[in-house]
């Protein structure tokens, strides 16, 4: 009996300070990736110029760039996580939150808001949306468990019908209020015009996130579905309304300030789970790294590709994604 | 002890469990048989909490389930349903490392490490410990869920066909492992089984269900009597004894 708790306790700490070092690597990159990100720009804001204390870079950086990839960090992090959550939740790798209407819901909140009191604070704004998405998922979700059967593609369809529905709704009122420029602001995610004094608010995902990760081992739980849930004593209902609100505000949050990023939310936690599983204490910081340094890539690739112009962000990360899903889909079915 | 009184469920006006009420015996291995649809899964789900009571009212030892706090029942009893489909990917060690969440809440403590290193040893997936689930055959997935609420190491094991997909010498392993848990751990098993030999060589109490109705309770040498099981299954089934078996032969 020693004998065998000894032979197997090994490989479990040797797979567990291998995930460290492998976390510890993948943190330096994204750092590295960030570092980059911060001098990447048409204007000319180098390191020497920095530290020879010239006021036009010191002023761009901290001004710009410093936020731009602060912003960058947060949303590709938090959405990325937010994906993970929502695709336990409703038990289907193919969903995630601008698939199911959360997003949308979102959308459509700040415009309530924006034609009832258009000098509306961010805030509330923010306050606003979040409401709005937590409704549209608690909708999806109500929607999921009266489905008769949990066909793993019908799942997704309902989702996106739910997601056109709600935005088609939201054009319409954008159109009634000639409101459809603002709105397709807060459609197409850009980080290009993150300033210091505009991203801040991105910080609460950074506290949403911390949730996500305390309640890892719930939301794993409830991955596995209702009855191992209760059998493991816990509240399955309880794990997912928790889950429904870190989900929803996360959308609210980032849609408010930098506007949708979507795909991110989807690719990312399937390629850490190909690589990685759904044990979410190992996958939620995967996620939140690859998603961060997925985005910080896309953004700096849509920032030089067409230098001294930007390509929108969420265009370039359509691109790699889909690139990067099929090589390891492919390599999968070799292996 | 599990006692069930006067317990009934129906799913859209048609009855599935008809005022059921049975005690079960602490210790030993109860096996729950009947043709389908008597109603055998959903006795187990509601004594497990699973399904919420409509009527009646069922007792774990000594704890009122529609009462007691969840976490309290999940260290007092552990359910492994029927039909399990596993969305994510998990390996089997994580998998079974969650057996110990009713006591750890996650955060394992070496004890609670040594508990899951023997119950995946106990089921023979020590070779397959650090595959992901959605890898492996029907049989082996099964047997890495047995694992899981064995190391959830309750004194109540509540099985739903537990033999699913598992071959003979697997089937045969995993009823000489629940006697063994029986005999040596003194737990209480209660598991539905449809191959009434199984239930015959290993219980030591057999309840036989129909139409929503417990309609024998008795030892496998009083229930494997050709007419009790004529009464359960409307079918001619004749009993041989071999080696102090009672073996119900119902294949020509």
């Amino acid at each position: 009996m020693t004998a065998t708790a000894v032979r197997t306790a090994a490989p479990v700490s040797r797979s567990r300070s291998r995930d460290y070092v492998g976390l510890v690597a993948a943190a330096a990159v994204v750092l590295g990736l960030a570092i980059a990100s911060m001098f990447v720009g048409v204007s000319d804001v180098s390191l020497p110029a920095l530290l020879g204390g010239d006021p036009a870079a010191v002023e761009i950086f901290w001004v710009s760039r410093v936020p731009r990839t602060l912003a960058v960090v947060l949303a590709g992090m938090a959405v990325a996580v937010a994906g993970l959550i929502m695709q336990l939740m409703a038990r289907n790798r193919f969903v995630e939150p601008s698939t199911v209407g959360t997003v949308e819901s979102a959308t459509l909140g700040i415009l309530v808001v924006t034609v009832a009191v258009p000098t509306a604070p961010i805030l509330l704004r923010m306050g606003v949306a979040s409401v709005f998405a937590v409704l549209g998922t608690a909708l999806f979700l109500a929607v999921l468990r009266r489905l008769p059967t949990r066909n793993t593609l019908l799942i997704p369809l309902v989702g996106i019908m739910l997601g056109g529905v709600i935005g088609a709704i939201t054009t319409f009122f954008a159109y009634r209020y000639d409101l459809l420029q603002t709105l397709s602001n807060w459609m197409i995610g850009d980080f290009s015009g993150v300033l210091r004094g505009r991203y801040e608010l991105l910080w609460i995902v950074a506290a949403l996130m911390l949730v996500g990760l305390l309640a890892a081992d719930r939301f794993t739980v409830a991955g596995m579905g209702e009855d191992f849930t209760t059998n493991l004593g816990l509240n399955y209902n309880a794990t997912m309304r928790l889950g429904l609100i870190i989900v929803s505000l996360i959308s609210a949050v980032v849609v408010t300030t930098v506007g949708a990023v979507p795909f991110l939310g989807l690719v990312v936690p399937n390629i850490v789970s190909l690589l990685f599983g759904d044990n979410l204490r190992r996958a939620v910081p995967w996620t939140a790294l690859f998603g961060t340094g997925f985005v910080l890539v896309c953004d700096i690739i849509g920032r030089t590709i067409r230098y001294p112009y930007e390509v929108p962000v969420g265009m370039v990360m359509a691109v790699v994604g889909a690139i990067l899903f099929l090589i390891l889909i492919l390599r999968k079915r070799n292996a | 002890m599990i006692d069930v009184r006067n317990v009934s469920k129906s799913y859209g006006g048609q009855a599935v469990l008809d005022d059921v009420s049975c005690v079960i015996p602490r210790g030993g291995i109860t096996s729950i048989i009947g043709p389908n649809g008597a109603g055998k899964s959903t006795l187990l789900s509601l004594i497990s909490r699973l399904q919420p009571l409509e009527s009646g009212a069922v007792t774990v030892a000594g704890l009122d389930i529609a009462a007691t706090p969840s976490r309290d029942l999940a260290r007092t009893m552990a359910i492994l349903r029927q039909e399990n489909h596993l969305t994510m990917r998990l390996t089997v060690r994580d998998l079974v490392a969650f057996g110990r969440f009713p006591h750890s809440g996650g955060r394992p403590t070496v004890e609670d490490l040594a508990v899951v290193e023997e119950a995946i040893r106990q089921l023979d997936l020590t070779a397959m410990a650090d595959k992901f689930v959605d890898e492996l055959s029907g049989g082996q997935r099964q047997r890495a869920y047995i694992a899981m609420v064995l190391a959830q190491d309750t004194e109540y094991l509540l099985l739903d066909e537990p033999l699913n997909n598992l071959d003979m010498k697997h089937s045969v392993e995993m009823m000489r492992l629940l006697r063994r848990l029986a005999d040596e751990l003194g737990k209480t098993i209660v598991l539905v089984v449809h191959d009434i030999n199984f239930a015959s060589c290993y219980s030591d109490t057999i309840l036989a269900m129909k139409n929503g109705r417990l309609i024998h309770q008795g030892s496998p040498a009083q229930i494997m009597q050709a007419a009790m099981l004529h009464d359960v299954y409307d079918i001619d089934i004749r009993i041989e004894e071999i080696d102090g078996n009672r073996i119900g032969v119902y294949f020509a």
